[in-house]
């Protein structure tokens, strides 16, 4: 009798593992393989993939798009780079909308929506990140897969006990062997992330990329934020546009990439390559560790009591209110900054000039939102899509 | 590559233990909680997380 009380609570155990198994199992593939649809522009002239700089690559889930957006007159050749840390939803976002929206007047910029693809594929173990968020656009809504900040585990497994930076050896936390910013300039038998690493370097030599932008974004306690963070190679510009934003458009600081700090694109993509790279930091208040319900609506508005008490009691290196700070700001930061930065690359550049055309403004991001300027992919033609 | 294949034979070692222990356990108690520490092990073996 008492054998069979244990074998029917054993049955019904197992019935609800395994429904839990489905359910769970059902969601992480769905994330996992969920396409994000992407409009070319009317600039946008030919989409690669990471795979065609190093063959490695190929195939794999960090084969990512590459977006090449020529305007025919010869000038200079800008590297865009969102979702290094997919966490950071305002950069691939801003990547995005220059992709769909952006004209080129003089130049090339080429895009990289999706750095660390492998990292959008997963979301941070036990901190209960919403797998998808949406943007309100004027056809409906558009669905984007929210990531994490290292490479998915199921990619590259398992971490060493201590990851050491290749090549100069510094060691660094074990799990930073899948975090695309600690593994430049990369490693062509290295890990996922310093395999990819090396293909964006071979894409930069082979497209003679002069100007790196690597967005991202920060928690409010985190003292590299809202800033720029620039390689030796390009201070004046980036210190130009610094002033020039802060005195007319919004404060964004300015940061000096430190010569000792290894693995990351601000110091090792200038030191390896002839490109200097600037590292954009946006505010994002649902990284803050003190932060509330960690849902799609903080994702989205930024808006939180909690991190709005840090910084009450002055913990924190960036400012908040009650309004937060919205997606759409921080997509137009980036957008508007990027912008700037071209403009100012230019005028210390004129013989590797990059003119951006049609972007929109500011005001007009902040205003109607970063919706508004997705394109509805039932608008055109199937060969004028990409999916990410 | 290698040390990953080897660290999903790993997995599924584990992910097999742990049932045979769940199936020949008599505590109810262990008995769940070796289904609860199974399922982690069986989301990697299938690729799903």
């Amino acid at each position: 009798m008492k054998a069979n009380k244990e074998w029917i609570v054993k049955s019904i155990a197992l019935a609800v593992w395994i429904g839990i198994l489905i359910s769970s199992g059902i969601a992480f593939a769905q994330h996992r393989q969920y396409k994000e649809t992407v409009v070319l522009g009317e600039a946008v002239t030919q989409v690669k993939t990471l795979g065609d700089y190093f063959e490695p690559i190929k195939g794999t889930t960090n084969d990512c798009n590459i977006y090449i957006l020529d305007s025919g007159v010869p000038g200079g050749t800008l590297l865009i780079m969102g979702a290094v840390h997919a966490e950071e939803p305002a950069t691939n976002l801003a990547a995005q909308l220059i992709v769909e929206n952006a004209g080129m007047a003089t130049g090339r910029v080429i895009v990289a929506i999706h750095q660390n693809r492998s990292a959008s594929t997963v979301t941070r173990p036990g901190d209960a990140y919403p797998q998808f968020f949406t943007i309100d656009t004027d056809w409906g809504e558009k669905k984007f897969r929210m990531g994490d900040r290292w490479a998915n585990p199921l990619d590259s497994w398992p971490d060493p006990e201590t990851y050491v930076h290749y090549p100069s050896g510094q060691m660094l936390a074990y799990m930073d062997t899948r975090n695309m910013n600690r593994t430049w300039p990369g490693r062509a038998n290295g890990s996922l992330a310093e395999k990819t690493s090396y293909a964006f370097m071979r894409l930069i030599e082979q497209e003679n990329v002069s100007l790196t932008i690597d967005l991202h974004e920060a928690e409010l306690e985190y003292p590299i934020i809202g800033t720029i963070v620039a390689h030796q190679g390009a201070l004046n510009v980036a210190a130009m546009a610094s002033m020039m934003l802060t005195a007319q458009e919004f404060p964004i600081g300015m940061e000096i990439s430190p010569l000792a700090l290894h693995g990351l694109s601000h110091r090792e993509i200038g030191d390896y390559s002839n490109s200097p790279c600037i590292l954009l930091e946006s505010p994002e208040p649902f990284l803050d560790r003190v932060r509330g319900v960690t849902d799609e609506a903080l994702l989205l508005t930024g808006q939180d009591e909690f991190v709005m008490k840090a910084g009450e009691q002055g913990l924190l290196y960036w400012p908040i209110d009650e309004n937060g700070w919205s997606i759409d700001i921080r997509v137009a930061r980036h957008v508007r900054t990027i912008e700037k930065l071209t403009e100012l690359w230019t005028r210390f550049h004129a013989d590797s000039a990059m003119v951006f055309a049609g972007l929109p403004s500011y005001d007009e991001m902040v205003e109607q939102g970063v919706g508004h300027f997705f394109a509805d992919p039932d608008s055109v033609p199937a060969d004028r899509l990409a999916f990410e | 590559m290698i040390i990953m294949i080897l660290y999903y034979i790993m997995a599924a070692f584990f992910g097999v233990v742990l049932f045979w222990n769940f199936v020949k356990s008599k505590d109810v108690q262990k008995a769940i909680l070796y289904l609860v520490i199974l399922m982690p092990f069986v989301l990697r073996v299938f690729r799903l997380k």
